[in-house]
């Protein structure tokens, strides 16, 4: 498997010119390959919140790696399937799971933050559907806020708190939230999920500014969460949720 | 091992062997898990790991899984004299989880050692022995054990361990968050891969933490667990 898959990164280096050429991102196998999306703000918009050092860091080296590992597997796939080989199939599962988790967790991640104190951020004006439904299941916004705080801190170990709103077969008309953790990389896909807003809660996502403190980096997150993406993100379904990751082929 | 975690105090250890005497369950005593000290300075292991990272691993991450691990202890032993079972069971996660975290730790910084002291070099004897016959070589096992470290998907532990239910037989193994070596399983040399481990000093560049930290690695501790 090892081998298989170094014969694919040596197979991609050799395209990777013709690529550059001819601007076309799709591989000799017929896969498109995924790129890192762009922010929608600098890096240091979210300061003093979230550090432009942590927001770098986290983008252009933890996201890229998402990404880049995702390709790679996604390759190594393909060439396991061409071959009729289910062992070497099989092998990349877990490492398809969790870069490709990785890519749709950072990527639905950076849309649902915006600077502080910019419209995006005005709960009660841009997100009044999603704030009718927070108090109709928390009580009020701090009840919510309570309890979302609550599952954030008690993940143990890498992982993600989402809000999400249910959609399995027979919900689709359904505005139920509710407050999910996910370990490591695990999206929230696969089971009728529409994620509404997901906070990072691995160390990587606030170590340099906030260190052991991360009570601290959960109370001030809620400054930079985007109530605009989320209602957006509230109002459409699973499709529109992701429809963005496709467009980052 | 649990001798040296739990630290009863003068009271306690007297009450405990009092208790031997009598019905163990009519006597209860519970020591108390503390922080252990390290045994070099937080500087001793620079310039592989750094000072301040071996402040805040030692006197905040450690420290919390200790308060963790007293807390579900409280809780369970609460839950116990009322007989409510289904509390005590509820706190499995975090006593797991917090238990680990102050198992792992502490056998973690006996792991380590100054590289001007014991810490780095290769391991001889019976140890350096027995992990040429299982890895093929020094160099091999460190190479398993770094592609073992650079594979966990999240946060967690790679240990080189014994295998009590195989001859003593060495073992690579990986545990995810804190979850605690046990079983047949003699954990001997742990490496912690989780980001605090590292991130201050080399950001998202973990490789070149697990590549540095065979600098400071105790093997004295290693033979001794390995022996023992
Ligand atoms: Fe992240
Ligand atoms: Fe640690």
């Amino acid at each position: 498997m090892v081998n298989l898959g170094n014969i694919w990164q040596n197979l991609l280096a050799s395209q990777a010119p013709l690529q550059a050429m001819t601007g076309n991102a799709t591989t000799m196998s017929g896969l498109a390959t995924y790129t890192l999306p762009q922010l929608p703000y600098a890096y240091n918009a979210l300061e003093p919140y979230i550090s432009a050092q942590i927001m770098e860091l986290h983008h252009s080296k933890h996201h890229q790696a998402y990404v880049t590992n995702l390709n790679n597997a996604l390759q190594a796939h393909v060439a396991a399937i061409t071959s009729n080989d289910i062992p070497a199939q099989i092998a990349q599962q877990p490492a398809i799971k969790f870069n490709g988790g990785g890519h749709i967790n950072h990527s639905l991640f950076w849309k649902n933050l915006a600077p502080a104190e910019s419209p995006e951020t005005n709960y009660s004006e841009v997100a009044p559907s999603l704030a009718a439904e927070i108090e109709n299941t928390w009580g009020s916004f701090d009840g919510f806020k309570k309890a979302f705080s609550a599952a954030l801190m008690g993940i143990q170990g890498s992982g993600w708190g989402w809000l999400i709103k249910e959609s399995t077969a027979g919900t689709e008309n359904s505005r139920r939230l509710r407050i999910v953790t996910t370990k490591d990389q695990d999206p929230v896909v696969g089971s009728g999920e529409v994620p509404v807003f997901g906070v990072d809660m691995w160390e990587h996502a606030y170590y340099l500014q906030y260190l052991n403190g991360k009570a601290a980096y959960v109370e001030n997150i809620w400054k930079v969460i985007n109530w605009k993406t989320a209602e957006e993100r509230f109002q459409g379904s699973r499709e529109n949720a992701f429809a963005e990751l496709k467009a980052l082929l | 091992m649990s001798t040296s975690l739990f630290r009863a105090t003068p009271v306690a250890r007297s009450a405990l062997r009092a208790a031997s005497a009598v019905k163990p369950a009519a006597t209860f005593v519970r020591g108390k898990a503390t922080l252990p000290d390290l045994q070099y300075d937080y500087g001793a292991l620079e310039p592989y790991i750094s000072s301040k990272i071996m402040e805040l691993h030692h006197s905040k991450h450690h420290q919390t899984y200790v308060n963790g691990l007293n807390s579900a202890l409280t809780t369970i032993a609460e839950a116990e004299s009322k007989g409510d079972f289904t509390k005590a069971t509820s706190v499995a996660p975090v006593l797991n989880f917090h238990g680990g975290g102050h198992l792992n730790h502490t056998l973690f910084w006996e792991n380590l050692a100054p590289a001007s002291r014991e810490g780095g070099g290769n391991p001889d004897g019976a140890l350096g022995k027995a992990i040429a016959t299982e890895f093929g070589s020094f160099e091999s096992f460190v190479k398993q054990m770094n592609a073992a470290l650079a594979g966990i998907q999240g946060s967690g532990w790679a240990w080189l361990a014994k295998d009590k239910a195989a001859n003593g037989k060495l073992a690579l193994i990986t545990r995810a968050n804190q979850d605690p070596v046990t079983g047949n399983l003699v954990p001997l040399l742990g490496i912690d891969a989780w980001e605090h481990a590292y991130y201050l000093q080399y950001e998202n560049r973990k490789a070149e933490y697990f590549e540095a930290i065979w600098n400071v690695i105790n093997w004295k501790t290693v033979a001794k667990r390995f022996e023992a």
